[in-house]
């Protein structure tokens, strides 16, 4: 069996042709065995050059096409078209990367025609091998879950929503609003955030595509794009939402009242029943079983004798439900690097040290303070305050990335404690000012008018030690003022600690669960940081907000769309193509031992005990080939990656070394 | 006397990282030694030692397999099977007498063209520094038959000693 390959080597303008020679790298491809033709052109990705490789196809019979040219990310979807429109199939084309690979990697015009020599000779040794593919048509369930029921998955589930596409909805605390409901003021318009949350929370709640499910995880996830089977546990809330009203006098009788360490940020107090905050979405309350005196000692019950509605049910059982939905939006969100890790900062040992949530909760008007700014206390306003930026974040000991949102945050902090607290003197600890976004620079300026003291320099130590006067019963910050090169020691009454975001301590296993990756600080990673930042690497998977990075709010509210368009786009088209890429065990040559069966990292081979033999699922299989490498009895075949198209590729890019011995052979 | 001598390295790159590395380091200009020769897998995890063999045996002076970092598997944990092959391979290698530098494992993801291409010089270096790979008769002996017995632990290590110290 001979083949005929057509051979183009690129110039692309002068990116691979002023380096590499091409006119030599071409006649002497065509010099090859099985090479019917070798052509070089200015820019084989041009209308042009793709024509000439059609018009070759058609005339000259080729039956394998080698381009060589930039990555196969760039333009191997061009010129498998190209292929394609001419009659031949898009999987009998190899492209050889002598661009990014070659061209643009070295000055050596002579090592780099030699390395071009040796990917061509790689990818027509390889082409030839190549098998006619079929793509694996895929249909797409309308329906889409989207995880986390923060601003970013709000966004994402109305979008879906009001196009007319059934979401489902899951959110592990009781109530959806994520992390902005616990805020007071959302930078630099100064919007309060309950305002502009809560009326989408509220359309969340009464939409007909919505399936809400709060107080709920997401216990399992298997299939693949288009099919994905999801496991939800619904935790019992012990009330039964077909009677409850949301009327409260549950919360308001319980005589259990505990520190509320979620939504309060540890700096008020709930009930054992409890609604997180008054506009939760939805209504109904949730009775906290480790602190509820009835299933603590047995006995209370004074919820259920005042319930008039008798929604209260002590017996109430998780509920584990499996939907089917054919995308996932994952919008899991963040959680704040915990300030007791930096002790030299002082929080959890130094009343008066705050973190950034607990001054959003008591700044807020629906807060444990209402809304006054006072010491720990309770009582007394400070006189000065001490804002600490960077807590975690830009330091090599913790966290090296920027946390991006609390420049602005705390000087949204510094204006509230002026507004509420005039004559309190404010001093805001910063490496360096970041405030890039619209109106951002401008409500810094803003800050600089109010009379906030900015310092240069990252705090060293808040202590209560004394030293100088004017210092007893103060907390003394230390810093290096780093624009007048001098060592500072400033008391104040108040400080408060801006922590960087993270991603959450369970992130890596939440990314297992779904089959993503993570990056080294725990944020899932997006397929291409510039080009496509809410898809990952999994079809049928989207990321959206702070679970991807830190970002504020305009940010991951238009992540949440983003991804909610990508769906949308999914769903309109019905069904996709997907690369067939795929593991096949060959039955006859397979000798049980299952090997294979626990590398698979997506469970998509099965063993059949009757028969002696294990079978790939190809809808499950997502053709990485760990398995194919991994047989003893070589029964498995890769498509698209066989041993024979490696070994024919690693004999071609050796072209110019091969021992003697085996040439002749 | 200069050392003209140079190596070639066939690179098995994991087709969301390290291939994405070694483009992004070109478009970035880094520019690096042209003695590698990559070859794109789907993940590090599709590549056999019977491939790492077959291309050392083809003329190859070294091979770099590189791949995601741990826990960042495109495939979930196809690295980590690649990364049990290789010590095991390198083992057996040890056996035959054949250095360590010549096959490496490295981790690149796709943003860190700096770290593929600084591997490669560093790789290019070392395997320049070995000389070349002479499969026939280091592995198979003079005469192209395969030696009688294998080696024990400590007589490959004495092997791979020896050879060390003959180096320049």
């Amino acid at each position: 069996m001979t083949e005929r390959v057509g051979v183009y080597v690129c110039h692309c303008g002068s990116n691979i042709a002023g380096t590499v020679d091409v006119a030599d790298v071409a006649r002497w491809a065509g010099e090859q065995a099985n090479v019917a033709i070798a052509r070089d052109y200015k820019f084989m990705c041009s209308s042009l050059g793709q024509e000439l490789i059609a018009a070759d196809i058609r005339e000259k019979g080729l039956t394998r096409v080698v381009v060589a040219a930039c990555s196969p990310h760039m333009h191997e979807k061009t010129f498998r078209n190209t292929c394609a429109q001419a009659g031949l199939n898009p999987y009998l084309f190899e492209m050889a990367n002598i661009r990014e690979h070659d061209s643009w990697a070295t000055k050596d015009r002579e090592a780099a025609t030699l390395k071009a020599k040796a990917l061509v000779k790689g990818a027509i040794e390889r082409v030839v091998h190549h098998q006619p593919l079929e793509p694996l048509p895929v249909f797409i369930n309308p329906n889409t879950l989207v995880v986390g029921g923060g601003i970013a998955g709000i966004t994402a589930a109305l979008e879906l929503a009001n196009a007319g596409h059934h979401v489902y909805l899951v959110e592990r605390e009781p109530s959806i609003g994520g992390r902005m409901a616990q805020l007071d003021k959302t930078f630099p318009t100064l919007d309060c955030a309950a305002c502009i949350l809560t009326p989408r929370m509220v359309e969340v709640g009464q939409h007909e595509h919505i399936t809400l499910f709060t107080y709920s995880e997401v216990e399992q996830v298997s299939g693949y794009v288009g099919n994905f089977t999801v496991t939800v546990r619904k935790r019992a809330r012990h009330v039964d939402e077909s009677l409850c009203t949301g009327c409260g006098i549950c919360e308001e009788k319980c005589p259990k009242r505990v520190i509320d360490e979620g939504f309060g940020a540890g700096l008020g107090y709930r009930k054992a029943i409890y609604r997180p905050f008054p506009q939760a979405v939805p209504k109904y309350p949730v009775i906290d079983v480790a602190n509820c005196t009835f299933f603590q000692r047995g006995k209370c019950k004074a919820c259920q004798i005042v319930c008039p509605t008798g929604a209260i049910n002590y017996d109430q059982q998780d509920e584990v439900l499996q939907i089917q939905v054919g995308n996932i939006i994952l919008a899991t969100g963040h959680v704040l690097f915990d300030p007791r890790r930096i002790p030299q900062y002082g929080y959890g040992r130094l009343a008066n040290v705050f973190t950034s949530l607990e001054f959003e909760r008591m700044v807020n008007a629906a807060g444990p303070t209402e809304g006054k700014i006072v010491l720990r206390d309770g009582v007394t306003p400070p006189r000065s305050v001490a804002i600490v930026h960077c807590v975690g974040s830009r330091d090599q000991n913790y966290h090296e990335y920027c946390s991006k949102v609390c420049c602005m945050y705390s000087l949204k902090f510094a204006h509230l404690i002026h507004e509420r607290v005039p004559d309190a003197e404010v001093y805001n600890f910063y490496i360096d000012m970041r405030t890039p976004g619209k109106g951002y620079e401008e409500f810094y300026h803003r800050l600089l008018r109010e009379g906030t003291h900015f310092v240069r320099g990252r705090v060293a130590e808040v202590t209560d030690a004394a030293r100088l006067p004017g210092e007893e019963g103060k907390l003394i910050v230390q810093v290096e003022d780093t624009l007048i090169g001098k060592q500072r020691r400033i008391p104040v009454d108040m400080v408060i600690l801006s922590p960087a975001m993270e991603a959450h301590a369970d992130s890596r296993e939440i990314a297992q669960r779904f089959g993503l990756g993570c990056d080294f600080n725990g944020f899932f990673t997006e397929r291409h940081p510039k080009l496509d930042p809410v898809a990952t690497m999994t079809e049928g998977l989207f990321i959206a907000g702070t679970c991807q990075g830190p970002k504020d709010i305009p940010e991951s509210v238009t992540q949440g769309a983003a991804a909610a368009a990508r769906v949308a786009g999914l769903i309109k088209q019905g069904t996709v193509m997907m690369e067939p890429v795929r593991a096949h065990i060959e039955e006859a040559l397979c000798s049980g031992c299952r090997i294979c069966n626990t590398l698979c990292p997506y469970n998509a081979i099965v063993f059949h005990a009757d028969r002696g033999v294990s079978e790939v699922v190809t809808a499950l299989c997502q053709g990485c080939g760990t398995c194919v490498a991994a047989c003893p009895s070589q029964a498995i075949t890769g498509a698209h990656f066989t041993n024979q198209q490696i070994m024919a590729e690693i004999e071609g890019v050796l072209w110019d070394v091969r021992p003697a011995e085996l040439v002749e052979a | 006397m200069e050392n003209t001598f140079e190596p070639v390295i066939v690179g098995f790159l994991c087709n969301w990282c390290s291939y994405r590395a070694a483009d992004l380091a070109g478009t970035a200009r880094i520019h690096y030694a042209p003695n590698l020769r990559p070859i794109r897998v789907m993940c590090s995890g599709r590549v056999e030692p019977q491939h790492v063999l077959a291309a050392l045996r083809a003329g190859a002076d070294g091979v770099m397999i590189a791949g995601c970092h741990p826990g960042e598997c495109h495939y979930v944990e196809g690295n980590l099977k690649t990364m049990r092959r290789f010590y095991l391979l390198r083992r057996l290698l040890a056996q035959w007498g054949i250095e360590e530098e010549r096959v490496q494992l490295v981790w690149a993801s796709a943003s860190e063209g700096n770290i593929l291409a600084a591997a490669v010089d560093r790789m290019t270096e070392q395997v320049r520094a070995l000389g070349p790979l002479r499969w026939q008769q280091q592995v198979l002996g003079a005469d192209g038959q395969p030696s009688p017995a294998p080696l024990s632990r400590e007589e490959s290590a004495h092997a791979v000693a020896e050879r060390a110290e003959m180096l320049p």
